[in-house]
């Protein structure tokens, strides 16, 4: 991985061999461009690239394109999100370019919730391809500048490829083998899904650098600090694929209710720190949900600043 | 076969709100062996209705038979002598029945009593699960005997996504990830390996997506030789 | 024995109330039948191993089928008694009846 292949700062950044820092952002649920970029003031210099999330949790919401647009308005980099859920090959595919031309250059590629979890259940799903093959297609578009039908494209997209992992969804034993797929269907880095067993984790990557995927790909781990132990309990209770440790409950509850965020960010800033010295893991993907304004201080107390 | 589920008595109700006489025609195909709309049924469903109609004083007329099959003209065609004495029909057979009654019978009014589901078969006395989505490029033997096109929420051709847990589908409780029970099998008779590949991109012009589909046996068709 | 119960029950056999289908129950109330009941042998001691469940959901079918129509659900009813009971076979007749009465005749004329 020598050569950029998108050009991307995020890219640039791995490739250099820094430790990653990624951020995200969620679109607002409406136009508010005002909100939006007061989010990404918070992030601005403290973040590689920000994910731009995609109708998260299959809620409506601010398109990721556009968001993704304004973030590069903004000055800054945004990590485009594109979900298989809302949209068939076709529109997946004009958005790619259409990303491409706005001046987006990172994708991270996925199945998306499904949307009975989300404010239009009664909504039609596509599906039309999946994730894997999400990877596979804007791989194609770009390194062979083709689209799927093989027809060529004029100027292809150069995206430097994402796709996201949830180590702690079952069945556990082939969730390295899911990845090795996606490293093999074109993902250049990967984010996985929040971290909150450790143990659990330190296991993965070892089946990980077992089998050297981290050497075909860079592997950021998705941190999300708690912002109180109600938090950490309703994620455990009702976010799908979430596995979080009755210890960390725990030790949020320990706290005084007004300790709780400290901790919550404590318990981050121990993660990261071991991330970095973890052997196959190539940065951290800071989801700050709904709390962007906290991105700074983690950043600056997690040692990761000034970004390169 | 195919699996229905009958309408609330409420909607069948507004359907022959304004007829006194009406025939409630049964199927004795997929809807009889699932208990929706065979004889058996028609019965039941136009006792009902006359409950209702004389607890309202306003009494109706009803007769039930049942078909062979609803989606073959030549039964379609058994009621040609009888469809005119009805104000209305009501089929009971799946979302066939009631077509191929109004192409037969373009003058007359045909309502449909049960709501067709999926293709799928009894996994125990009275419990039906879908088992395949029609898509018409069948590739269960990929994927251990087990289709995930039709029975994962999301279609996905690559294994569990990130909601699995369990073997539970993240969609609903009752419903199990498909997925899991692929990679177990795979896992089981030493063959992981067989989902490791990226698989094409499927092809839905063989699906609803391409339009109405048609089947034809050459050999069957009168005047093609 | 001679114990009495009410003349105002019409009393239909059947070998066993796995028999008894939702037809019948629906046509009695249909003819006009203020309520039904059935009357099944003891949970657990059918002869036929499991004809007074399949009764029961049967019954349950019709209740539920009469709440749809909006008529009252307890115009139907399981019983279950021995054939050795026939104190319990007259209380039930009564306590039927009695329910019946006080629900008023049957919207269904």
């Amino acid at each position: 991985m020598t050569e950029t292949k998108s050009g991307s700062n995020l890219e640039k950044v791995l490739t250099a061999g820094h430790f990653a820092f990624t951020g995200e952002c969620g679109p607002p649920k409406g136009a508010n461009v005002e909100h939006l970029q007061k989010k990404f003031q918070y992030l601005k210099g403290n973040v590689d690239c920000v994910n731009m999330t995609d109708n998260q949790t299959a809620v409506v919401r601010m398109s990721s394109l556009a968001g993704s647009a304004l973030m590069v308005s903004q000055g800054l980099e945004p990590n485009f999100q594109m979900v298989c859920r809302d949209r068939n090959r076709l529109a997946m595919m004009s958005d790619i370019l259409g990303a491409y031309a706005l001046g987006v250059r990172n994708m991270l590629c996925l199945s998306g919730d499904h949307q009975t979890f989300g404010n239009h259940p009664e909504a039609k799903n596509v599906h039309d391809i999946d994730s894997m093959q999400l990877i596979a297609m804007v791989k194609k578009m770009r390194d062979e500048g083709k689209f799927l039908n093989g027809e060529e494209i004029d100027v292809p997209p150069k995206m430097f490829i994402g796709a996201a992992c949830n180590p702690f969804a079952d069945p556990y034993e082939f969730r390295v083998h899911r990845l090795a797929t996606k490293i093999a269907a074109g993902a250049d880095f990967i984010q996985t899904q929040c971290i909150f067993n450790m143990d659990k984790f330190r296991d993965f990557m070892k089946q990980v650098v077992d089998m050297g995927l981290h050497e075909r790909c860079y592997i950021l781990a998705g941190v999300t600090p708690m912002k109180n132990a109600g938090m950490a309990n309703f994620m455990s209770k009702y976010v799908p694929g979430m596995d979080i440790p009755d210890s960390l409950i725990k030790r949020l509850k320990g706290v005084d209710k007004r300790d709780q965020a400290e901790e919550g960010i404590l318990f981050a800033l121990e993660q990261i720190a071991e991330f970095k010295e973890m052997e196959g893991v190539a940065g951290v993907h800071l989801m700050a949900i709904e709390w962007e304004h906290k991105v700074p201080e983690i950043a600056e107390r997690a040692g990761v600043l000034p970004r390169p | 076969m195919i699996v229905a589920d009958r309408k609330s008595l409420d909607e069948i109700l507004g359907m022959v709100a304004d007829k006194d006489k009406i025939l409630i025609l049964g199927c004795k195909g997929c809807v009889t062996v699932c208990n929706v709309g065979g004889l058996k049924e028609a019965e039941i469903l136009a006792a009902s209705i006359k409950i209702a109609r004389k607890k309202e004083g306003t009494d109706i007329e009803i007769d039930t038979q049942a078909l062979e099959r609803q989606c073959d003209n030549e039964y379609v065609s058994q009621i040609k002598d009888s469809v005119a004495d009805y104000q209305a029909v009501v089929s009971m057979a799946c979302g066939v029945g009631p077509q191929f009654l109004s192409e037969m019978y373009p003058d007359h009014v045909f309502y449909p009593a049960v709501n067709t589901t999926f293709f799928g078969g009894a996994v125990q006395h009275g419990v039906w699960e879908e088992r395949c989505a029609g898509c018409g490029t069948c590739g269960i033997h990929l994927f251990g005997g087990l289709c995930p096109i039709a029975r994962c929420a999301k279609s996905l051709l690559h294994g569990p996504c990130g909601g699995s847990s369990n073997g539970i589908c993240e969609v609903h409780k009752d419903t199990a990830c498909i997925w899991d029970a692929i990679v177990k099998k795979k896992m089981e008779t030493g063959h992981l390996e067989d989902l490791a590949a990226v698989k094409p991109f499927k092809d839905w012009r063989t699906a609803r997506d391409g339009g109405p589909r048609r089947s034809i046996r050459e050999e069957l068709v009168k005047g093609n030789i | 024995m001679r114990l009495s119960y009410p003349a105002d029950v019409k009393i239909i056999q059947v070998p066993c109330t796995g028999r008894v289908d939702i037809i019948h129950l629906l046509n009695a109330l249909e003819d006009g039948a203020d309520g039904v009941y059935v009357a099944g042998c003891l949970e657990g001691e059918c002869h036929y191993l499991e004809g007074n469940y399949k009764a029961r959901r049967k019954v349950e079918y019709v209740k539920k089928t009469l709440k749809e129509l909006g008529i009252e659900p307890e115009r139907v009813q399981m019983y279950n008694l021995s054939s050795a009971q026939g104190a319990r076979f007259a209380e039930i007749a009564n306590e039927m009846v009695q329910h019946i009465t006080d629900l008023g005749p049957t919207p269904v004329r």
